[in-house]
């Protein structure tokens, strides 16, 4: 049609080494999640603490984890830190940006959650004998994972669409990048990229489903 | 034995309650009754402490609430309080919600817990609801959960904030029935309500107030049918 | 601290990149949303049955991650020898990712927009056009602004990825001072600024429209 042949016997060959690549895409999206996790909690925390430093640090991360590209943040990990000495390895530098990505977007995910629990449930919560810990633990917390789940199940597809962008720093083990590396010995960027895509698109569907399916168990209220 | 003294407190410049005397013994039936602003609400989130005071004493069994040594989540188990909002656990079921505090706060086991919780939530109607989640019942459902999970932690005296305000006409029935059964039962109780017909069969005394202070308190039939107070007479022709 | 190699023309070099991030946007986002419109429009009309298959393409441009579908859609325009400058091809991806956020929250809008108001409007003789350009149109716009001005926002930091089809945007411009005066973290934190100042406005702007409309309706 276009006077170019398709040739996607090929790119189907090089299938078995592209889904090993979706396997350390799936790896790093899961890390940065549970890194990006971790740190939302701490960076909620210090929000909470009513102290102005660790305050102004959490609101600094946030508005320019949500302010600036997700390569620009990568990029920081991979050219920025060399200012201190720094080196990191494509992936680590991938990883940490996408978590630093994560981080921020979790921690004002954390914070509308802990808004929409009304301040009369931890009251009601006091009133039957139990601690502030108890109240928050017991009332609160449950219902500002249910709140929390959905935006969280979103970034988690971010995180794996985010792994892309490592190939821009030399990533050659990911889907990307493996892509990318059969592309410069072959040249059928558009059999092999097409591949990628579709696998690309299988993970975040299927992520978006178990996440559904799991919701419908957890939160049955 | 509930001893309100001279309670005073103040949100920012608008003083709330103005010196309240009050003292309910073992068994009593108390009603508060008064317009909107009257302190009347303040009053009861005091005497549990969820509200700290700004002079003045309150003592529960001797207790004082507000000091400072004074262990409020254990002297909040022997005073229940039931709110206007009833204030369900949206996450867990009628019987979890009710189970939750003798569980965790008292440290019960499941079955004993359990046993509680059925117990209350049939006394209070809802045998057949311990599996649903709060959201799929009526708010007066939800408002009768609300006063079961306070029993379950066998509370000295009950506490009810206008628990009829926030419910549709048709549902103020059952949720007042409730509270006459309890009170038929000897539960020592003080109810903020507007529903004077309720105020005038279940108290042993009903309290008057206004603007921070407590105009008057009598026995019903004297606080309803010969007011001495020149704001109870008003307030009494404003709502008739 | 402040001993460094950057020069008056380096910053005017990374100016430009800004200028095209901002051309690159603005072409993008205001094709993105006539598309968007015109998408959210027919699958609020037709129905989700007969939208399912409008539905499905405009899912994939949300799940594949952007570098690959520009990466697709260059190597396509190669193939259709469209002969097509990487500009081009550029703004091309990025109107369909644009469009295909700006669907959602086009029929979000829409869907916002009460029966009874639209049935109000009908009973009155409007045709369905008139229905649409006065009643459904400015309530929807109403909603629909806080989710658009995010997307502008999140488009502009996206755009960032062209520098692979070897546009010279801010990042790319950055990177290539990086390189040239090996200075990484001051450069960068100097392009990062120029993101914030560039986003400010905007978010500023739909603040202050959304505070402006919200309130007395």
């Amino acid at each position: 049609m276009f006077n170019y042949t398709f040739h996607w016997n090929q790119a189907l060959k090089a299938l078995p080494q592209m889904l090993d690549g979706a396997l350390v895409t799936l790896q790093i999206a899961l890390l940065s999640m549970i890194i990006g996790m971790a740190i939302a909690i701490a960076l909620t925390l210090f929000r909470l603490s009513g102290n102005r430093l660790l305050g102004g640090f959490a609101t600094a991360w946030v508005e320019v984890a949500r302010n600036t590209p997700a390569l620009f943040q990568i990029y920081m990990a991979h050219f920025g830190l060399g200012n201190f000495g720094i080196h990191l390895s494509p992936f680590v530098a991938l990883l940490v940006g996408i978590a630093f990505n994560n981080a921020g977007y979790l921690a004002e995910n954390f914070r509308g959650a802990l808004k929409a629990i009304p301040e009369t449930q931890t009251r009601a919560g006091r009133s039957l004998g139990m601690t502030s810990l108890q109240a928050f633990r017991l009332i609160v917390m449950p219902q500002m994972l249910r709140v929390a789940f959905l935006p969280a199940t979103n970034q988690m597809v971010w995180a794996i669409l985010m792994t892309s962008l490592g190939v821009t720093v030399g990533m050659n083990t990911d889907l990307a990048g493996v892509t990318q590396e059969l592309n410069a010995r072959s040249f059928r960027t558009f059999e092999f990229f097409a591949i990628a895509a579709v696998i690309y698109y299988v993970i975040a569907k299927a992520v978006t489903l178990a996440a559904r399916v799991f919701a419908a168990r957890m939160f049955r209220y | 034995m509930i001893e309100i003294e001279n309670v005073r407190k103040s949100f920012g410049s608008l003083e709330v309650l103005k010196g309240i005397n009050l003292t309910v013994a073992k068994g009593e039936v108390v009603t508060i009754i008064g317009g909107s602003g009257s302190g009347k609400s303040t009053l009861l989130t005091c005497i549990n402490g969820l509200e700290p005071i700004d002079s003045g004493r309150i003592k529960i069994d001797g207790t004082e609430v507000h000091a400072r040594s004074t262990d409020l989540n254990k002297l909040r188990q022997k005073v229940g309080i039931v709110f206007q909002q009833w204030n369900a656990f949206p996450h867990l079921t009628v019987l979890e919600n009710v189970m939750l505090a003798p569980r965790k706060v008292l440290g019960l086991s499941q079955e004993k817990a359990e046993e509680i919780a059925v117990k209350q939530l049939t006394h209070v109607g809802l045998a057949e609801k311990l599996a649903v989640y709060p959201n799929r019942m009526s708010g007066g459902q939800q408002q009768r959960m609300a006063i079961a999970r306070a029993l379950a932690m066998s509370p000295t005296y009950m506490l009810f904030d206008e628990v009829t305000s926030a419910l549709d006409p048709m549902l103020v029935g059952e949720v007042l029935d409730t509270l006459r059964m309890l009170a038929s039962e000897g539960m020592t109780m003080i109810c903020v309500t507007h529903e004077m017909k309720f105020a005038r069969e279940v108290s042993d005394r009903v309290a008057f107030f206004h603007q921070g202070v407590m105009a008057e308190i009598a026995p019903p039939e004297q606080l309803f049918d010969a007011p001495q107070n020149a704001e109870t007479k008003k307030f009494l022709a404003a709502t008739h | 601290m402040f001993n460094t190699a950057l020069s008056w023309s380096d910053l005017a070099f990374l100016a430009q990149g800004a200028g095209m991030t901002l051309a690159v946007t603005a072409v993008s986002v205001a094709a993105g949303t006539v598309l968007g419109i015109l998408f959210g429009v027919i699958r609020f009309q037709v129905g989700p049955y007969w939208a399912a298959p409008l539905t499905f393409v405009l899912d994939v441009f949300r799940s594949v991650p952007l570098l690959i579908q520009l990466v697709l859609g260059n190597a396509l325009q190669a193939i259709m020898k469209l002969g097509w400058a990487p500009f081009t091809t550029s703004c091309v991806v990025l109107s369909l990712y644009t469009a295909a956020y700006c669907t959602e929250i086009v029929r979000g809008g829409i869907d916002s927009v009460p029966t009874n108001t639209r049935r109000a409007a009908r009973s009155l003789g409007m045709s369905w056009f008139q229905d649409m350009r006065y009643i459904v149109a400015p309530l929807a716009v109403r909603v629909s602004l806080p989710s658009w001005i995010g997307l502008t926002l999140g488009v502009m930091k996206d755009s960032a990825l062209v520098l692979w089809l070897g546009l010279i945007e801010l990042l790319r411009a950055s990177q290539i001072l990086v390189t040239r005066l090996q200075e990484p973290l001051f450069i960068l934190l100097i392009c990062g600024a120029i993101y914030f100042i560039i986003s400010l406005p905007i978010a500023r702007l739909g603040g202050y429209l959304e505070k402006r409309w919200s309130p007395n309706d």
